[in-house]
């Protein structure tokens, strides 16, 4: 999709071809690095399943877990794709007034996902289920953490964004840029959607 | 404000350290005196350290690798002397704590900071020639891998004056490297210095990747490709695939030592055979990273020097796929003795085994190549017959150490060590030797010496057995490694014959250098101007050496195998009466300074000086931030600047004609 995007746009730029093969270049790179976070997560993934019920007598997920909270916080993170998705086709039309619009709701939508993510971290240290308490609390937090890691840096990358979009307008640099961080924001919902389904649904219903 | 930092952590009371911290010291000045006194600072700034030109950027990682080289082969050569010396009652010269940081970093220095570096940098300085390309997919993200490797290689040389570094050995096992046992900043050493790293080395990964799939020249299908940018592409495969789980194991056991996490202790559910588990699925595809590209060396020097197109070319490129896809699939045979249960065991001892049929293929490979080729006896062929011995033992050895009830006995035993230097030293070493012999003219466009170049093969060949073959029987005999000291009578004089192995492999090393030095020396004597000193096939030897900065002044059709040995054959393109211009990646510092912030980064968070870690995370991100504010990232080579450059090369080869 990005790709064939990229393409579209590179017959608009006056300069020559290199910007359309160094974007679609650049998104291609950006698949691959996404591979390889897919087999970071994987790897904290299998650490979490060998420890998934390394409780050491201590509190369990059934016990603490609120499935409501994170059916809410699941729900921001799918609305953010969404808008996302809007902003690249606000992008392809060239209409950089809505893709600045569509971009903040996605980051309002991010910020809320995260927010009820911090609130959750505290609710559980507060409850006595600290990831020091046993290793399936270290491997929860660790792997739930990641993934807020990485969507906190997906909000700072989109915060730059909306700034070098506002000041520079959609050039061919950022349509690449976008089209990047479009990839990586779907990811991340891919990814949320395997942690909810064996961190939450398996572990807490 | 310094965390745990204080002047006790400078080891002032070992000899040994003080008087390498003075050799240190002094050298570091007579180089920055050189600099300045020869006005050099500019230059070196201007020209390498800022530098996006993936061949200068090879050309520093493999001068680091042979320092870092000389380093890990110091280790090497202490250890024998101790095993020499400490025994019937003796303790030798270096005292357990001291001696188990040597074992430690001996083993992450060969693996991270010179073998590593050593296929980066080959890969680096070949890799684009040889597919027609200009640069790398990512000059900028190139620049930055080679500067965050060489914070690791700084910490690693930190932690000898500042501090201590791990004493867990080079895989750091929990619980040993947990906090509770390993309480000291010696882990946290071996942490940060291979997390950084490692992160370099997994763009390198993704960079290399993309570039051999995106920027080939024209007709170049994958089945043109030389066999080398093959291996290199594998390479970058396994890279992708492992490097991401080396960094989840290290983040998870930083978690366990920093904020009391749980994932390897002992107590609170925690599991220590996770982390080998998860270790060994990065490492066992690691030492497929660091032996695939001395294959792709290998199979070029061959068909260079028989004059005989690489035999089974397919066979070839199918089984180096082969060796990827497995090298997957055999991490659990480092540790048989876990108990996983026969039918584990059994899955990966088979497939273990089967790893030997496609290497099998290779070894065949190469020998048809050379059998009625007309070989000719120059350095990087004798490393390639050295390797084809040494690596049929090195193999076979592994093979019988893949039998699990075998594995049983001999596992952690010297035969173990013997092993894995055997396909380490014998299959990789010896293919970055070869390596670097065959590419040091288009690097430098001078030949290396071929005397000095010879005596190093002899030496290192004739020293390796001597070194590592004794270790194969003290195995048998019961010998454990990582031993302080020799308990046994009976291990006394084969431990004599290792360590006269080890005093040949180090005249090996000194005649390398002595090599270089020769060799620049002499660099007018050994000038090749015709670009093509070894009557090459591929297109890395089609432009001058040293190549211009844009490699090619034309892109060219490569739709043959071996492609420049077909266009010499039938008649070389003749050069264009214009030129385009050619776009090019502008130099910049943002790598190095990027990575400088990462290197206090990583300093701080092994004191535990908080400010600073916070500071120089922002400062890291910063530089890439204002690295995205800057358009003026590229520019265009114009025409006449080719024509002259291009000219000059010509007329040079008409000269000597």
């Amino acid at each position: 999709m990005s790709s064939e995007v990229l393409s579209n746009h590179a017959a608009h730029d006056d300069d020559h071809e290199h910007h359309h093969d160094a974007g679609e270049m650049k998104v291609f790179g950006f698949w691959i690095y996404l591979m390889t976070d897919c087999i970071l997560f994987a790897s904290i993934f299998a650490g979490f399943a060998v420890l998934s019920t390394a409780y050491a007598g201590g509190p369990t997920p059934k016990e603490l877990i609120d499935l409501k909270l994170v059916l809410v916080e699941t729900f921001a993170l799918l609305f953010s794709s969404i808008t996302y998705g809007m902003a690249m086709l606000a992008m392809y039309r060239g209409d950089k007034g809505k893709t600045l619009s569509w971009l903040a709701a996605t980051f309002v939508f991010g910020a809320m996902f995260l927010s009820i993510e911090l609130y959750e971290f505290n609710h559980l240290i507060h409850e006595g289920a600290g990831p020091q308490v046993s290793a399936y609390w270290s491997a929860f937090f660790t792997l739930v953490g990641t993934h807020g890691l990485h969507v906190t840096a997906g909000l700072t990358w989109m915060a730059i964004m909306m700034h070098q979009v506002a000041t520079r307008g959609l050039t061919a640099t950022n349509q690449t840029r976008l089209s990047c961080l479009s990839l990586f924001w779907h990811f991340l919902d891919v990814v949320w959607i395997c942690v909810f389904t064996v961190v939450y649904l398996m572990g807490a219903l | 404000m310094f965390g745990k930092l204080t002047f006790d952590a400078i080891p002032l009371h070992e000899p040994i350290l003080v008087v390498t911290m003075i050799a240190v010291v002094l050298g570091g000045l007579a180089v920055f005196a050189g600099l300045t006194y020869f006005k050099k600072w500019g230059y070196l700034w201007t020209e390498w350290l800022t530098s996006v030109d993936h061949k200068k950027i090879g050309v520093m990682y493999i001068a680091v690798a042979l320092v870092m080289l000389l380093r890990g082969f110091a280790d090497a050569i202490m250890m024998r002397t101790q095993q020499a010396l400490a025994h019937g009652g003796a303790e030798g010269y270096l005292p357990p704590h001291h001696y188990d940081q040597i074992f430690t970093a001996h083993g992450t220095i060969m693996i991270f900071f010179v073998a590593m570096p050593l296929v980066v940098g080959l890969m680096n300085i070949v890799v684009p020639l040889q597919i027609g390309a200009r640069d790398v997919a990512f000059p900028f993200l190139n620049s930055l891998s080679f500067w965050l490797f060489v914070v690791g290689a700084l910490l690693i040389n930190v932690s000898l004056f500042v501090g201590e570094f791990a004493m867990t050995g080079w895989v750091a096992y929990p619980p040993l490297s947990g906090i509770e046992y390993s309480p000291g900043v010696g882990v946290d050493y071996y942490i940060w210095a291979l997390q950084i790293s490692g992160i370099g080395t997994l763009l390198t990964g993704v960079n290399f990747f993309v570039t051999i799939i995106k920027m080939r020249a024209p007709g170049m299908t994958l089945m043109k490709m030389p066999i080398f940018t093959w291996t290199i592409l594998c390479t970058a495969v396994i890279i992708c695939g492992a490097f991401p789980i080396l960094t989840a194991v290290l983040g998870m056991l930083t978690l366990d030592r920093y904020l009391d996490f749980h994932f390897f202790t002992n107590e609170a559910g925690g599991n220590p055979m996770m982390y080998v588990n998860l270790l060994w699925a990065w490492g066992h595809p690691e030492v497929y990273i660091l032996i695939l590209p001395a294959f792709g060396v290998f199979s070029e020097v061959t068909a260079t020097f028989a004059r005989k197109r690489l035999f089974g070319y397919h066979s070839m490129v199918w089984a180096t796929v082969a060796i990827t896809v497995l090298s997957f699939v055999v991490w659990l045979h480092h540790f048989f003795t876990m108990g996983s249960g026969a039918s584990v065991n059994a899955f990966f001892g088979i497939a273990t085994m089967i790893i030997a049929i496609p290497t099998g293929v290779k070894i065949f490979t190469w020998l048809f190549t050379m059998y009625r080729g007309r070989l000719e006896f120059t350095t990087p062929i004798l490393w390639t017959l050295g390797f084809l011995v040494t690596f049929s033992i090195g193999g076979m050895t592994g093979v019988l150490l893949a039998v699990p009830g075998a594995d049983f006995l001999l596992h952690n035993s010297l035969f173990l060590i013997a092993h894995f230097h055997n396909v380490i030293i014998g299959g990789a070493v010896f293919g970055y030797m070869a390596g670097i012999a065959y590419w040091f003219p288009k690097a430098f466009g001078f030949k290396l010496h071929e005397g000095w170049g010879k005596a190093s093969f002899w030496f290192w060949c004739i020293g390796f057995y001597f070194a590592f073959m004794p270790l194969y029987i003290l195995g048998f005999m019961g010998m454990t490694r990582r031993l302080n000291t020799v308990d046994n009578p009976e291990w006394v004089p084969l431990t004599y014959v290792a360590l006269f192995g080890a005093v040949l492999v180090g005249i090996g090393i000194l005649c390398t250098v002595i090599q270089f030095v020769v060799s620049i020396m002499n660099r007018k004597k050994n000038m090749d101007v015709t670009g093509d000193p070894w009557n090459g096939r591929t297109l890395e030897w089609s432009m001058s050496s040293p190549p211009p900065f844009y490699n090619f002044a034309v892109v060219p059709h490569a739709d043959k195998l071996d492609a420049f040995h077909e266009m010499k054959r039938d008649g070389l393109p003749t050069p264009p009466a214009t030129y385009s211009p050619i776009h090019m990646p502008k130099n910049t510092g943002v790598g190095l300074v990027m990575s400088a912030f990462a290197l206090a980064f990583g300093f701080a968070l092994i004191w535990h000086i908080w400010w600073l870690a916070a500071v120089s995370f922002v400062g890291t991100f910063v530089a890439l931030i204002s690295r995205s504010y800057n358009e003026d990232v590229d520019y265009y080579v114009q025409p006449d600047e080719i024509a002259r450059i291009e000219q000059a090369h010509i007329q040079a080869k008409a000269n000597q004609a």
